[in-house]
Protein backbone atom coordinates (compact mmCIF):
# COMPACT_ATOMS: atom_id res chain seq x y z
CA UNK A 1 0.00 0.00 0.00
CA UNK A 2 2.88 2.44 0.85
CA UNK A 3 4.70 1.60 -2.22
CA UNK A 4 1.18 2.55 -4.81
CA UNK A 5 1.17 5.49 -2.88
CA UNK A 6 4.69 6.24 -3.07
CA UNK A 7 3.80 5.34 -6.67
CA UNK A 8 1.09 7.79 -7.08
CA UNK A 9 2.71 10.90 -5.39
CA UNK A 10 5.58 10.29 -7.79
CA UNK A 11 3.27 10.36 -10.54
CA UNK A 12 1.17 13.60 -9.27
CA UNK A 13 4.52 15.14 -8.88
CA UNK A 14 5.80 14.17 -12.35
CA UNK A 15 2.28 15.93 -13.26
CA UNK A 16 2.69 19.05 -11.61
CA UNK A 17 6.06 19.58 -12.28
CA UNK A 18 5.51 19.05 -15.78
CA UNK A 19 2.58 21.61 -15.41
CA UNK A 20 5.30 24.23 -13.93
CA UNK A 21 7.74 23.77 -16.66
CA UNK A 22 4.69 24.41 -19.08
CA UNK A 23 3.91 27.49 -17.25
CA UNK A 24 7.28 28.56 -16.45
CA UNK A 25 7.72 28.21 -20.53
CA UNK A 26 5.03 31.36 -20.51
CA UNK A 27 6.04 34.74 -21.40
CA UNK A 28 7.44 36.42 -18.36
CA UNK A 29 5.48 39.73 -17.38
CA UNK A 30 6.90 42.73 -16.26
CA UNK A 31 7.67 43.21 -12.89
CA UNK A 32 8.12 46.10 -10.90
CA UNK A 33 12.16 47.06 -10.46
CA UNK A 34 10.76 48.04 -6.78
CA UNK A 35 8.58 44.77 -6.35
CA UNK A 36 11.54 42.73 -7.44
CA UNK A 37 13.78 44.36 -5.12
CA UNK A 38 11.66 44.04 -2.15
CA UNK A 39 11.30 40.60 -2.47
CA UNK A 40 14.71 39.62 -3.36
CA UNK A 41 14.71 40.14 1.12
CA UNK A 42 12.75 36.94 1.18
CA UNK A 43 13.47 35.36 -1.94
CA UNK A 44 17.22 35.13 -1.64
CA UNK A 45 16.63 32.10 0.76
CA UNK A 46 13.20 31.23 -0.17
CA UNK A 47 14.46 30.52 -3.72
CA UNK A 48 17.02 28.09 -2.92
CA UNK A 49 16.84 24.47 -1.68
CA UNK A 50 19.91 25.39 0.84
CA UNK A 51 19.71 28.43 3.08
CA UNK A 52 23.25 29.94 4.36
CA UNK A 53 22.93 31.86 7.74
CA UNK A 54 25.14 33.04 10.40
CA UNK A 55 24.97 33.52 13.45
CA UNK A 56 26.21 37.08 14.93
CA UNK A 57 26.13 35.19 18.69
CA UNK A 58 28.45 32.09 18.19
CA UNK A 59 29.78 33.88 14.86
CA UNK A 60 29.06 30.63 12.65
CA UNK A 61 28.16 30.01 9.39
CA UNK A 62 25.09 27.11 9.03
CA UNK A 63 23.93 25.68 6.14
CA UNK A 64 20.43 23.66 6.26
CA UNK A 65 18.31 22.46 3.75
CA UNK A 66 14.96 24.53 3.29
CA UNK A 67 11.63 23.00 3.60
CA UNK A 68 10.20 21.70 0.11
CA UNK A 69 6.83 23.81 0.84
CA UNK A 70 8.93 27.17 1.76
CA UNK A 71 11.02 27.34 -1.55
CA UNK A 72 9.56 29.81 -4.09
CA UNK A 73 10.11 28.97 -7.88
CA UNK A 74 10.59 32.61 -8.95
CA UNK A 75 10.24 31.79 -12.78
CA UNK A 76 7.28 30.30 -11.89
CA UNK A 77 5.95 33.29 -9.48
CA UNK A 78 6.98 36.22 -11.86
CA UNK A 79 4.77 34.30 -14.54
CA UNK A 80 1.72 33.95 -12.22
CA UNK A 81 -1.30 36.42 -12.41
CA UNK A 82 -0.06 37.86 -8.92
CA UNK A 83 3.33 38.16 -9.95
CA UNK A 84 3.55 42.03 -9.37
CA UNK A 85 2.75 41.36 -5.56
CA UNK A 86 5.41 41.98 -3.25
CA UNK A 87 5.60 39.12 0.01
CA UNK A 88 4.57 40.95 2.31
CA UNK A 89 1.04 42.16 1.13
CA UNK A 90 0.35 38.85 1.63
CA UNK A 91 2.60 37.90 4.47
CA UNK A 92 3.57 39.96 7.89
CA UNK A 93 5.96 42.32 7.66
CA UNK A 94 7.37 40.87 10.70
CA UNK A 95 8.95 37.88 8.59
CA UNK A 96 11.18 40.80 7.14
CA UNK A 97 13.09 39.53 11.00
CA UNK A 98 15.76 36.73 10.77
CA UNK A 99 15.05 34.20 12.60
CA UNK A 100 11.23 34.44 12.14
CA UNK A 101 8.91 34.49 14.91
CA UNK A 102 7.56 31.26 15.55
CA UNK A 103 4.15 32.71 16.33
CA UNK A 104 4.35 34.12 12.31
CA UNK A 105 3.38 30.40 11.41
CA UNK A 106 -0.32 30.54 12.66
CA UNK A 107 -0.81 34.18 10.89
CA UNK A 108 -4.14 34.40 8.60
CA UNK A 109 -3.40 34.75 5.39
CA UNK A 110 -5.93 36.49 2.91
CA UNK A 111 -8.22 34.34 1.02
CA UNK A 112 -9.34 35.90 -2.48
CA UNK A 113 -12.49 37.79 -1.57
CA UNK A 114 -10.20 40.08 1.21
CA UNK A 115 -8.82 41.10 -2.23
CA UNK A 116 -11.07 40.23 -4.96
CA UNK A 117 -14.55 40.79 -3.23
CA UNK A 118 -16.62 43.75 -4.24
CA UNK A 119 -14.41 45.06 -6.91
CA UNK A 120 -15.53 45.71 -10.02
CA UNK A 121 -12.78 45.00 -12.18
CA UNK A 122 -13.03 41.54 -11.24
CA UNK A 123 -16.98 41.29 -11.94
CA UNK A 124 -16.73 38.84 -14.93
CA UNK A 125 -15.34 36.71 -11.77
CA UNK A 126 -18.32 36.51 -9.58
CA UNK A 127 -16.07 35.99 -6.94
CA UNK A 128 -18.52 36.48 -3.76
CA UNK A 129 -20.42 33.30 -6.28
CA UNK A 130 -17.28 31.70 -6.07
CA UNK A 131 -17.58 31.89 -2.44
CA UNK A 132 -21.06 30.92 -1.79
CA UNK A 133 -20.91 27.91 -4.41
CA UNK A 134 -17.47 26.67 -2.00
CA UNK A 135 -19.05 27.14 1.31
CA UNK A 136 -21.83 24.85 0.00
CA UNK A 137 -18.89 22.21 -1.57
CA UNK A 138 -17.91 18.62 0.25
CA UNK A 139 -14.43 20.23 0.60
CA UNK A 140 -15.83 23.49 3.12
CA UNK A 141 -18.96 21.42 4.83
CA UNK A 142 -16.23 18.43 5.92
CA UNK A 143 -13.25 20.14 6.78
CA UNK A 144 -14.12 23.85 7.61
CA UNK A 145 -11.25 26.17 8.05
CA UNK A 146 -8.66 24.11 7.20
CA UNK A 147 -9.60 24.29 3.44
CA UNK A 148 -9.15 27.40 1.78
CA UNK A 149 -8.85 29.01 -1.55
CA UNK A 150 -5.13 28.15 -1.24
CA UNK A 151 -6.05 24.64 -0.79
CA UNK A 152 -6.64 24.06 -4.38
CA UNK A 153 -4.99 27.58 -6.04
CA UNK A 154 -1.27 27.40 -5.32
CA UNK A 155 -0.97 30.70 -3.80
CA UNK A 156 2.60 31.63 -5.62
CA UNK A 157 1.86 29.89 -8.74
CA UNK A 158 -1.81 30.69 -9.69
CA UNK A 159 -2.73 31.27 -13.10
CA UNK A 160 -5.92 31.72 -15.01
CA UNK A 161 -6.67 28.76 -16.71
CA UNK A 162 -9.93 28.04 -17.81
CA UNK A 163 -10.34 31.60 -19.47
CA UNK A 164 -6.97 31.62 -21.18
CA UNK A 165 -8.28 29.93 -24.35
CA UNK A 166 -4.59 30.13 -25.91
CA UNK A 167 -3.87 27.10 -24.30
CA UNK A 168 -5.55 23.88 -25.82
CA UNK A 169 -8.12 22.26 -24.36
CA UNK A 170 -6.23 19.35 -22.58
CA UNK A 171 -3.59 21.87 -21.05
CA UNK A 172 -6.69 23.07 -19.55
CA UNK A 173 -7.99 19.78 -18.02
CA UNK A 174 -4.64 18.64 -17.21
CA UNK A 175 -3.73 21.63 -15.41
CA UNK A 176 -7.54 21.15 -13.41
CA UNK A 177 -6.92 17.56 -13.04
CA UNK A 178 -3.87 18.19 -11.15
CA UNK A 179 -5.59 20.67 -8.48
CA UNK A 180 -7.57 17.54 -7.74
CA UNK A 181 -4.68 15.10 -7.92
CA UNK A 182 -2.21 17.39 -5.75
CA UNK A 183 -4.63 15.68 -2.98
CA UNK A 184 -6.32 13.12 -4.19
CA UNK A 185 -3.47 11.34 -5.15
CA UNK A 186 -1.03 12.64 -2.89
CA UNK A 187 -0.81 10.70 0.68
CA UNK A 188 0.67 13.50 2.30
CA UNK A 189 -1.46 16.09 1.13
CA UNK A 190 -4.28 14.84 1.94
CA UNK A 191 -3.61 14.15 5.53
CA UNK A 192 -3.33 17.35 5.83
CA UNK A 193 -7.56 17.73 6.19
CA UNK A 194 -8.19 14.00 6.47
CA UNK A 195 -6.96 11.25 8.64
CA UNK A 196 -6.92 8.21 6.90
CA UNK A 197 -5.15 6.82 3.57
CA UNK A 198 -6.53 8.58 0.61
CA UNK A 199 -8.55 5.98 -1.79
CA UNK A 200 -6.88 4.59 -5.03
CA UNK A 201 -8.12 7.49 -7.63
CA UNK A 202 -7.44 4.68 -10.64
CA UNK A 203 -9.26 1.57 -8.30
CA UNK A 204 -12.43 3.90 -7.53
CA UNK A 205 -12.87 4.94 -10.90
CA UNK A 206 -12.68 1.41 -12.17
CA UNK A 207 -16.01 1.11 -13.76
CA UNK A 208 -15.39 3.90 -16.22
CA UNK A 209 -14.61 2.78 -19.61
CA UNK A 210 -12.02 4.16 -21.51
CA UNK A 211 -10.47 5.19 -18.39
CA UNK A 212 -7.21 6.87 -18.88
CA UNK A 213 -9.20 8.55 -22.06
CA UNK A 214 -11.96 10.34 -19.75
CA UNK A 215 -9.16 11.81 -17.64
CA UNK A 216 -7.29 13.42 -20.18
CA UNK A 217 -10.91 14.66 -21.88
CA UNK A 218 -12.73 15.66 -19.07
CA UNK A 219 -11.68 17.59 -15.81
CA UNK A 220 -12.61 16.06 -12.26
CA UNK A 221 -15.45 18.18 -11.52
CA UNK A 222 -17.36 17.69 -14.52
CA UNK A 223 -18.62 14.02 -12.52
CA UNK A 224 -18.01 15.82 -8.80
CA UNK A 225 -18.86 19.29 -8.96
CA UNK A 226 -22.64 20.84 -9.28
CA UNK A 227 -23.10 22.42 -12.67
CA UNK A 228 -23.31 26.35 -12.57
CA UNK A 229 -25.67 28.56 -14.34
CA UNK A 230 -23.29 31.71 -13.61
CA UNK A 231 -19.47 30.67 -12.77
CA UNK A 232 -17.20 29.54 -15.78
CA UNK A 233 -16.05 26.60 -13.30
CA UNK A 234 -18.15 25.50 -10.80
CA UNK A 235 -16.74 25.50 -7.61
CA UNK A 236 -19.49 23.24 -5.63
CA UNK A 237 -17.78 20.04 -5.17
CA UNK A 238 -20.60 17.65 -4.30
CA UNK A 239 -19.97 14.39 -2.21
CA UNK A 240 -18.98 11.36 -3.54
CA UNK A 241 -22.74 9.52 -3.58
CA UNK A 242 -23.84 12.41 -5.80
CA UNK A 243 -21.32 12.22 -8.54
CA UNK A 244 -22.48 11.40 -11.87
CA UNK A 245 -22.01 7.93 -12.67
CA UNK A 246 -24.75 7.97 -15.38
CA UNK A 247 -22.86 7.60 -18.41
CA UNK A 248 -25.93 9.62 -20.65
CA UNK A 249 -25.71 12.48 -18.34
CA UNK A 250 -22.69 13.50 -20.25
CA UNK A 251 -23.04 11.29 -23.47
CA UNK A 252 -26.48 12.81 -25.08
CA UNK A 253 -27.55 16.05 -26.87
CA UNK A 254 -28.13 17.85 -23.62
CA UNK A 255 -24.88 16.80 -22.30
CA UNK A 256 -23.87 18.76 -18.94
CA UNK A 257 -20.69 19.09 -20.42
CA UNK A 258 -22.29 22.10 -22.41
CA UNK A 259 -23.48 23.70 -18.84
CA UNK A 260 -19.80 22.82 -17.64
CA UNK A 261 -16.50 22.06 -20.08
CA UNK A 262 -17.51 23.30 -23.14
CA UNK A 263 -18.94 26.59 -21.77
CA UNK A 264 -15.68 27.53 -22.38
CA UNK A 265 -16.23 28.02 -26.27
CA UNK A 266 -13.49 26.03 -27.82
CA UNK A 267 -14.72 26.02 -31.38
CA UNK A 268 -16.22 28.71 -33.66
CA UNK A 269 -19.09 27.51 -35.59
CA UNK A 270 -19.25 25.57 -38.65
CA UNK A 271 -21.24 23.03 -40.91
CA UNK A 272 -19.21 19.91 -39.29
CA UNK A 273 -18.90 21.73 -35.66
CA UNK A 274 -21.76 24.00 -34.30
CA UNK A 275 -21.26 22.80 -30.76
CA UNK A 276 -18.60 24.42 -29.01
CA UNK A 277 -16.88 21.25 -28.13
CA UNK A 278 -13.86 21.84 -30.09
CA UNK A 279 -11.33 18.92 -31.01
CA UNK A 280 -12.95 16.34 -28.30
CA UNK A 281 -15.43 13.55 -29.55
CA UNK A 282 -18.10 13.14 -27.54
CA UNK A 283 -20.43 9.91 -28.41
CA UNK A 284 -23.75 10.70 -28.08
CA UNK A 285 -23.82 13.88 -28.61
CA UNK A 286 -23.27 14.85 -32.25
CA UNK A 287 -21.17 17.90 -32.64
CA UNK A 288 -22.78 18.77 -36.42
CA UNK A 289 -26.76 19.67 -36.56
CA UNK A 290 -26.16 20.05 -40.48
CA UNK A 291 -24.34 17.23 -40.90
CA UNK A 292 -26.94 14.74 -38.04
CA UNK A 293 -29.68 16.73 -40.28
CA UNK A 294 -28.55 16.05 -43.60
CA UNK A 295 -27.79 12.16 -42.68
CA UNK A 296 -31.06 11.45 -41.10
CA UNK A 297 -32.55 13.17 -43.91
CA UNK A 298 -30.96 11.00 -46.04
CA UNK A 299 -32.29 7.39 -44.58
CA UNK A 300 -35.95 9.15 -44.17
CA UNK A 301 -35.79 9.80 -48.14
CA UNK A 302 -34.04 6.11 -48.88
CA UNK A 303 -36.80 4.60 -47.05
CA UNK A 304 -39.64 7.24 -48.73
CA UNK A 305 -38.24 6.36 -51.74
CA UNK A 306 -38.48 2.86 -51.36
CA UNK A 307 -41.80 2.77 -50.34
CA UNK A 308 -42.76 4.93 -53.05
CA UNK A 309 -41.46 2.21 -55.65
CA UNK A 310 -42.78 -0.69 -53.90
CA UNK A 311 -46.13 1.28 -54.44
CA UNK A 312 -45.58 1.72 -57.85
CA UNK A 313 -44.61 -1.92 -57.97
CA UNK A 314 -47.64 -3.52 -56.57
CA UNK A 315 -49.88 -0.77 -58.69
CA UNK A 316 -48.28 -1.38 -62.01
CA UNK A 317 -48.49 -5.17 -61.29
CA UNK A 318 -52.17 -5.23 -60.49
CA UNK A 319 -52.82 -2.93 -63.96
CA UNK A 320 -50.40 -5.73 -65.42
CA UNK A 321 -52.58 -9.00 -64.34
CA UNK A 322 -55.69 -6.98 -64.89
CA UNK A 323 -54.84 -6.38 -68.62
CA UNK A 324 -53.69 -9.93 -69.26
CA UNK B 1 -38.89 -23.41 -67.37
CA UNK B 2 -36.36 -22.78 -64.19
CA UNK B 3 -33.40 -24.30 -62.89
CA UNK B 4 -32.05 -24.09 -59.41
CA UNK B 5 -28.25 -23.12 -60.25
CA UNK B 6 -25.79 -23.53 -56.67
CA UNK B 7 -24.81 -20.08 -55.71
CA UNK B 8 -24.39 -19.39 -52.50
CA UNK B 9 -21.88 -21.68 -50.79
CA UNK B 10 -22.51 -22.61 -47.18
CA UNK B 11 -19.40 -20.49 -45.72
CA UNK B 12 -21.42 -17.67 -47.95
CA UNK B 13 -24.75 -18.16 -45.94
CA UNK B 14 -22.97 -17.89 -42.59
CA UNK B 15 -20.85 -15.25 -43.47
CA UNK B 16 -24.10 -13.24 -44.79
CA UNK B 17 -26.35 -14.69 -41.74
CA UNK B 18 -23.83 -13.36 -39.32
CA UNK B 19 -22.93 -10.55 -40.77
CA UNK B 20 -26.61 -9.43 -41.61
CA UNK B 21 -27.53 -9.94 -37.48
CA UNK B 22 -24.33 -7.82 -35.95
CA UNK B 23 -24.61 -5.73 -38.84
CA UNK B 24 -28.31 -5.00 -37.27
CA UNK B 25 -27.39 -4.87 -33.94
CA UNK B 26 -24.68 -2.25 -34.97
CA UNK B 27 -27.26 -0.03 -36.81
CA UNK B 28 -29.74 0.05 -34.07
CA UNK B 29 -27.06 0.14 -30.98
CA UNK B 30 -25.00 3.28 -33.11
CA UNK B 31 -28.83 5.10 -33.59
CA UNK B 32 -29.32 4.53 -29.90
CA UNK B 33 -26.07 5.55 -28.92
CA UNK B 34 -25.97 8.50 -31.03
CA UNK B 35 -29.74 9.52 -29.65
CA UNK B 36 -29.63 8.61 -26.40
CA UNK B 37 -31.16 10.44 -23.60
CA UNK B 38 -30.41 10.32 -19.30
CA UNK B 39 -34.49 9.57 -19.33
CA UNK B 40 -35.92 8.12 -22.18
CA UNK B 41 -32.66 5.68 -23.53
CA UNK B 42 -33.91 3.91 -26.59
CA UNK B 43 -31.30 1.10 -25.14
CA UNK B 44 -29.09 2.37 -21.96
CA UNK B 45 -26.12 3.84 -23.25
CA UNK B 46 -23.76 1.32 -20.90
CA UNK B 47 -25.47 -1.66 -22.81
CA UNK B 48 -25.41 -0.43 -26.22
CA UNK B 49 -21.74 0.92 -26.37
CA UNK B 50 -20.36 -2.24 -24.68
CA UNK B 51 -23.15 -4.41 -27.90
CA UNK B 52 -21.84 -1.98 -30.37
CA UNK B 53 -18.01 -2.63 -29.17
CA UNK B 54 -18.31 -6.40 -28.99
CA UNK B 55 -20.61 -6.65 -32.57
CA UNK B 56 -18.12 -4.15 -34.21
CA UNK B 57 -15.15 -6.49 -33.64
CA UNK B 58 -16.91 -9.65 -34.21
CA UNK B 59 -18.05 -7.96 -37.63
CA UNK B 60 -14.08 -6.97 -38.52
CA UNK B 61 -12.90 -10.74 -37.90
CA UNK B 62 -16.56 -11.68 -39.98
CA UNK B 63 -15.21 -9.58 -42.81
CA UNK B 64 -11.76 -11.10 -43.01
CA UNK B 65 -13.53 -14.61 -42.95
CA UNK B 66 -15.38 -13.27 -45.94
CA UNK B 67 -11.83 -11.98 -47.56
CA UNK B 68 -10.36 -14.91 -47.09
CA UNK B 69 -13.35 -17.04 -48.36
CA UNK B 70 -13.23 -14.99 -51.57
CA UNK B 71 -9.53 -15.89 -52.13
CA UNK B 72 -9.75 -19.24 -51.62
CA UNK B 73 -12.85 -19.62 -53.50
CA UNK B 74 -14.08 -18.49 -56.52
CA UNK B 75 -16.89 -16.06 -55.31
CA UNK B 76 -14.48 -13.37 -55.53
CA UNK B 77 -14.78 -13.25 -59.48
CA UNK B 78 -17.90 -11.69 -58.35
CA UNK B 79 -16.12 -8.89 -57.04
CA UNK B 80 -14.03 -8.30 -59.62
CA UNK B 81 -13.46 -4.64 -60.04
CA UNK B 82 -13.51 -3.28 -63.50
CA UNK B 83 -13.79 0.20 -64.67
CA UNK B 84 -14.24 -0.54 -68.54
CA UNK B 85 -17.82 -0.46 -69.88
CA UNK B 86 -19.36 -0.35 -66.95
CA UNK B 87 -21.46 2.50 -67.28
CA UNK B 88 -23.63 1.48 -69.77
CA UNK B 89 -24.65 -1.64 -68.15
CA UNK B 90 -25.00 0.37 -65.04
CA UNK B 91 -27.64 2.78 -66.75
CA UNK B 92 -29.02 0.24 -68.18
CA UNK B 93 -30.05 -1.71 -64.49
CA UNK B 94 -30.97 1.96 -63.78
CA UNK B 95 -33.47 2.32 -65.80
CA UNK B 96 -34.83 -1.03 -65.46
CA UNK B 97 -35.32 -0.21 -61.61
CA UNK B 98 -36.85 3.23 -62.42
CA UNK B 99 -39.08 2.71 -65.20
CA UNK B 100 -38.94 -1.04 -67.25
CA UNK B 101 -39.76 -2.60 -63.63
CA UNK B 102 -43.49 -1.04 -63.92
CA UNK B 103 -43.65 -2.08 -67.40
CA UNK B 104 -43.39 -5.57 -66.83
CA UNK B 105 -39.92 -5.74 -69.03
CA UNK B 106 -37.56 -8.65 -68.61
CA UNK B 107 -34.78 -8.30 -66.43
CA UNK B 108 -31.88 -6.79 -68.47
CA UNK B 109 -29.40 -9.01 -66.56
CA UNK B 110 -31.01 -12.20 -65.32
CA UNK B 111 -28.88 -14.41 -62.95
CA UNK B 112 -27.46 -17.37 -64.44
CA UNK B 113 -24.84 -20.01 -63.93
CA UNK B 114 -22.12 -16.82 -64.56
CA UNK B 115 -23.67 -13.98 -63.28
CA UNK B 116 -24.80 -13.57 -59.57
CA UNK B 117 -24.92 -9.73 -59.62
CA UNK B 118 -26.21 -7.54 -61.67
CA UNK B 119 -23.97 -4.81 -63.11
CA UNK B 120 -25.60 -1.87 -60.74
CA UNK B 121 -25.74 -4.91 -57.87
CA UNK B 122 -21.99 -5.49 -58.03
CA UNK B 123 -20.89 -2.12 -58.41
CA UNK B 124 -22.51 -1.42 -55.09
CA UNK B 125 -21.44 -4.91 -53.53
CA UNK B 126 -17.85 -3.85 -54.18
CA UNK B 127 -18.26 -0.36 -52.97
CA UNK B 128 -19.85 -1.48 -49.54
CA UNK B 129 -17.68 -4.40 -49.40
CA UNK B 130 -13.95 -3.03 -50.64
CA UNK B 131 -14.96 0.43 -49.32
CA UNK B 132 -17.49 1.05 -47.41
CA UNK B 133 -16.87 -2.28 -44.39
CA UNK B 134 -12.85 -1.52 -44.25
CA UNK B 135 -13.50 2.29 -43.70
CA UNK B 136 -16.32 1.86 -41.02
CA UNK B 137 -14.34 -1.03 -39.55
CA UNK B 138 -11.12 0.86 -39.03
CA UNK B 139 -12.80 4.40 -37.92
CA UNK B 140 -14.79 1.98 -35.63
CA UNK B 141 -11.93 0.75 -33.75
CA UNK B 142 -9.61 3.93 -33.61
CA UNK B 143 -13.12 5.44 -31.85
CA UNK B 144 -13.17 2.09 -29.64
CA UNK B 145 -9.80 2.26 -28.75
CA UNK B 146 -8.67 5.50 -28.73
CA UNK B 147 -4.88 4.20 -27.39
CA UNK B 148 -4.44 3.59 -30.79
CA UNK B 149 -4.70 6.88 -31.84
CA UNK B 150 -1.54 8.16 -29.25
CA UNK B 151 0.67 4.98 -31.06
CA UNK B 152 -0.29 6.57 -34.13
CA UNK B 153 0.85 10.30 -32.97
CA UNK B 154 -2.81 11.76 -33.35
CA UNK B 155 -4.08 14.01 -31.23
CA UNK B 156 -7.65 13.78 -32.58
CA UNK B 157 -10.50 12.05 -32.83
CA UNK B 158 -12.84 14.08 -35.15
CA UNK B 159 -11.80 12.30 -38.35
CA UNK B 160 -12.36 8.73 -37.06
CA UNK B 161 -15.94 9.99 -35.41
CA UNK B 162 -17.15 12.17 -38.76
CA UNK B 163 -16.09 9.21 -41.17
CA UNK B 164 -17.42 6.58 -39.01
CA UNK B 165 -21.18 8.53 -38.79
CA UNK B 166 -21.15 9.30 -42.42
CA UNK B 167 -19.67 6.25 -43.50
CA UNK B 168 -22.58 4.45 -40.66
CA UNK B 169 -25.47 6.43 -42.68
CA UNK B 170 -24.50 5.37 -46.05
CA UNK B 171 -23.87 1.80 -45.00
CA UNK B 172 -27.68 1.85 -43.07
CA UNK B 173 -28.94 3.13 -46.92
CA UNK B 174 -27.01 0.43 -48.34
CA UNK B 175 -28.80 -2.34 -45.69
CA UNK B 176 -32.14 -0.57 -46.60
CA UNK B 177 -31.87 -0.80 -50.15
CA UNK B 178 -30.09 -3.94 -50.36
CA UNK B 179 -33.34 -5.66 -48.06
CA UNK B 180 -35.52 -4.04 -50.34
CA UNK B 181 -34.37 -5.05 -53.60
CA UNK B 182 -33.72 -8.68 -52.47
CA UNK B 183 -38.17 -8.40 -52.81
CA UNK B 184 -37.68 -8.39 -56.56
CA UNK B 185 -37.12 -11.54 -57.19
CA UNK B 186 -39.22 -14.36 -58.55
CA UNK B 187 -41.30 -13.95 -55.53
CA UNK B 188 -40.81 -11.01 -52.94
CA UNK B 189 -39.24 -14.15 -50.93
CA UNK B 190 -37.46 -15.97 -53.39
CA UNK B 191 -34.15 -14.36 -52.69
CA UNK B 192 -34.29 -14.19 -49.57
CA UNK B 193 -35.03 -18.22 -49.73
CA UNK B 194 -32.37 -18.69 -51.85
CA UNK B 195 -29.99 -17.02 -49.01
CA UNK B 196 -30.93 -20.03 -46.58
CA UNK B 197 -31.13 -23.18 -49.02
CA UNK B 198 -28.22 -21.74 -51.08
CA UNK B 199 -29.71 -21.99 -54.44
CA UNK B 200 -30.73 -19.64 -57.01
CA UNK B 201 -34.01 -19.84 -59.37
CA UNK B 202 -32.41 -19.45 -62.83
CA UNK B 203 -34.48 -19.13 -65.94
CA UNK B 204 -33.26 -21.79 -68.69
Amino acid sequence: MHCINHLKTSTASLVLLLLLFMLSTATAQKVDQATREENNKCLSCHSKRVLTFTSDSLGKTYKQKMYTDCIIDTTLYYTSNHFNFKCIDCHSSDYEIFPHNAQLRFEELPGCLDCHGDDPTYADYHFEKIQEEFDQSVHSSKHSGQFTCWSCHNSHYYKINARDRNQNLKQTIAYDNAICLSCHSNYDNYRLYVDRLNPNVTKTHDWLPNQANHFQSVRCIECHAKVSDSLLVSHQILPKSQAVKKCAECHSANSRLKASLYKLKLSKPGMFSDRNIGDAVLIGSPRSTTVDLLGNLLIILTAAGLIFHMTMRIITRKKTVKHD
Amino acid sequence: MTEKVYHYAIWIRLWHITNALLFLTLIVTGFSMQYTSPENPLIPFEVSTTLHKIAGIVVTFNYLFFLIGNYVSNNGRHYKIEFKGVITPILKQVRYYAMGIFKGEPHPFPVNRERKFNPLQKATYIFAMYFGFPVLSVSGLLLAFPSIFDILGISSLIVADVIHVLIGIVMTMFMLIHVYFCTIGHTPVSNFKSMVTGFHDVEE
